[in-house]
């Protein structure tokens, strides 16, 4: 049965990786999960220069999903390299890098290095963390500054590039076909959605940075409607990701319209969820008699809805 | 071993209105848990609650000599402890673990003097069990609201340890904060011999240090409300003492994933650092930790 799927240039085992931020470096899972069976690995997002992040509380839960104000505290490129890509390396993995800057500049900066560095799959770039008021989501919220980031780094890096797109805009189609004319491989969505929870006992947020980014089951039609409508816009591949904890719940963004996707919260809740969701999207292709997961991608029948429109 | 378990309860036993202590049936994770260690549990199907809660495992649970499981003391104070604290015999817990930094025992002749607050009393049958098997002689310093939440004192005291109790409406032991005695013990005690950052030897207490040849050595130990945690960092370096600090923090994963559970700590250089509690603790140096 064919499990792998095409991002650019780049050939994935299989569509399930893990989302940024949501699963550390990789190696804090090795212990528990052979990261070698995951389609890729999207490790925390790094800046050129390691990172604090917020001050707790950085997490609230919420019905069916999670806020985070974590602030991409991280360790930065460098260290990044030097200290746990060997072992991503010898582990098999397949790691895609999710950068972020404050400038245009820092993303180039970051492609050359990663570029250059051995055993890095894929650049993701962070244009959409709704947590941090420098760099990133400016690029994110304006078509102009997508564009730029994307062509900047494209002109600088062999490896394909996938910016991640905040759903945090009126129309996010336009945002993927900005990324598509500026040379990217690929797109990646739905980054969390900007939100808010407060203590009305105390009147305080439940956050220290006040307002963060909501992620888990709660979001995902939202994000299923995102992603088909990118899949619609553009011709590279959608990466599709937004609140999926099961294997029907990744076979409806595939249906959708995304080539791979990713997982993050219920990462959280099930570190062994990876072998779940293969074995769960295998049983599906054996039962609807699919040999490759590429024939279920888009393949959406809205064919009798349309009918509905036209008669009524 | 980390796994993942669908563990039966086999027993709930109420203790007070809030507290009670669920026995899992969980031996993979018991058989390699140390003291100190935690467990992340899902009480809840689906998403209410969605994310696992941390809680440190209570006792082991032994049966002719056969691990059979293993306990959580919990306090009903949001979705998940209500779920322990209404679960009944044959419920079903997904637990996952054993997860964490434990508590390094002292071997003799340093003592050992583990201060508990409130449900902070959780990694501490556990732990005891591991001094006493060394043959470290043990204190307990354990401090509630009131009597009636002072629990297990027979356990400890049955084996060996000895009490120092607080409570806050001085129903049993001293009136106030658990601190209190423990700090009053302190300076009986005199200052360590080892050497602590931050402050020096208090000015008032120089004259009437016992030698330092018949000092006895002792390591705290505590788990606890934050703020008693940094009260006992605080007293544990005005007297010299090694601290031992089991912190809890808001956590989303329990394995390094997130970074929500982050604790500040100061580095090498005078700065501070946040570093994750799962997986660089939960327990922790007292004299490392920056509180907020």
């Amino acid at each position: 049965m064919g499990l792998g799927v095409q991002i650019g240039p780049l050939t994935l085992a299989n569509p399930i990786i893990a989302a940024s931020g949501c699963f550390g470096y990789g190696v804090e899972y090795a212990g528990a999960v052979d990261l070698s069976m995951l389609g890729g690995i999207a490790v925390k997002g790094l800046f050129l220069a390691e990172r604090e992040g917020h001050p707790p509380e950085r997490i609230v839960e919420t019905p069916a999903g999670m806020l985070n104000a974590i602030g991409l505290q991280g360790i930065g490129v460098h260290r990044f390299i030097r200290e746990k890509l060997p072992e991503l390396r010898e582990r098999h993995a397949t790691v895609i890098v999710n950068i972020c800057g404050s400038t245009l500049d820092e993303y180039v900066e970051l492609a050359r290095i990663l570029s250059d560095a051995e055993g890095v799959a894929a650049l993701e770039l962070n244009i959409s963390c709704p947590n941090i008021k420098e760099g990133g989501i400016t690029f994110g919220c304006s078509l102009h500054g997508t564009f730029d980031v994307v062509s900047a780094v494209r002109k600088v890096t062999p490896l394909p590039v996938i910016p991640k797109l905040t759903p945090n805009v009126t129309d996010v189609a336009s945002f993927a076909r900005a990324s598509e004319e500026a040379g990217a491989d690929a797109v990646s969505l739905v980054n969390t959605f900007l939100a808010m929870a407060i203590d009305v006992e105390t009147r305080r947020p439940h956050l220290s940075n006040i307002v963060g980014g909501l992620s888990g089951p709660a979001i995902r039609p939202i994000a299923v409607r995102m992603v088909y409508e990118c899949r619609r816009a553009v011709k590279i591949p959608v990466i599709g990701m937004g609140g999926i904890a099961s294997a029907r719940d990744a076979l409806e963004f595939i249906i959708a319209g995304a080539t791979a996707v990713q997982v993050g919260t219920a990462n959280f809740v099930d570190p062994f969820i990876w072998a779940k969701l293969l074995d769960g999207i295998t049983a599906y292709m054996r039962r609807h008699g699919i040999d490759n997961i590429g024939d279920l991608v888009g393949s959406i029948d809205t064919t009798a809805r349309e009918k509905q429109w036209i008669s009524s | 071993m980390l796994v993942d378990i669908e563990a039966r309860v086999i027993r709930n036993t109420r203790l007070s209105a809030d507290y009670n202590v669920i026995a899992l049936e969980a031996p993979q994770i018991a058989e390699f848990t140390q003291p100190g260690q935690f467990v992340m549990v899902k009480s809840g199907r689906g998403g209410d609650p969605l994310l696992r809660r941390p809680f440190s495992v209570f006792e082991i649970l032994r049966s002719e000599g056969r691990i059979e499981g293993l306990t959580l003391l919990s306090k009903r104070i949001g979705i998940t402890t209500r779920i322990l604290y209404d679960a009944v015999e044959g419920d079903v817990i997904s637990c996952l673990g054993p997860l964490g930094r434990p508590f390094e025992p002292v071997d003799p002749p340093t003592e050992a003097w583990m201060v508990a607050g409130g449900v902070g009393l959780a990694p501490f049958a556990t732990l005891a069990e591991a001094l006493l098997a060394r043959g470290t002689k043990t204190t307990l310093f354990y401090g509630a609201r009131s009597g009636a939440e002072l629990f297990y004192l027979d356990w400890f005291s049955s084996r060996g340890i000895r009490l120092v109790l607080a409570t806050e409406d001085g129903s049993i032991g001293d009136r106030g904060r658990i601190t209190v005695p423990l700090e009053r013990e302190l300076a009986r005690a005199g200052s360590g011999s080892r050497p602590s950052t931050g402050s020096g030897r208090p000015e008032a207490l120089e004259g009437r240090i016992p030698d330092p040849g018949s000092r006895p050595e002792v390591t705290l130990y505590a788990c606890g409300p934050e703020a008693m945690l940094e009260a006992v960092a605080h007293v544990a370096a005005k007297f010299e003492r090694p601290s031992q600090v089991s912190v809890e923090r808001t956590m989303g994963c329990g394995m390094g994933g997130c970074y929500s559970c982050v604790m500040a700590v100061r580095t090498p250089d005078a700065r501070q650092h946040y570093v994750r509690s799962c997986i660089a603790g939960p327990v922790f140096r007292g004299e490392d930790l920056v509180w907020d």
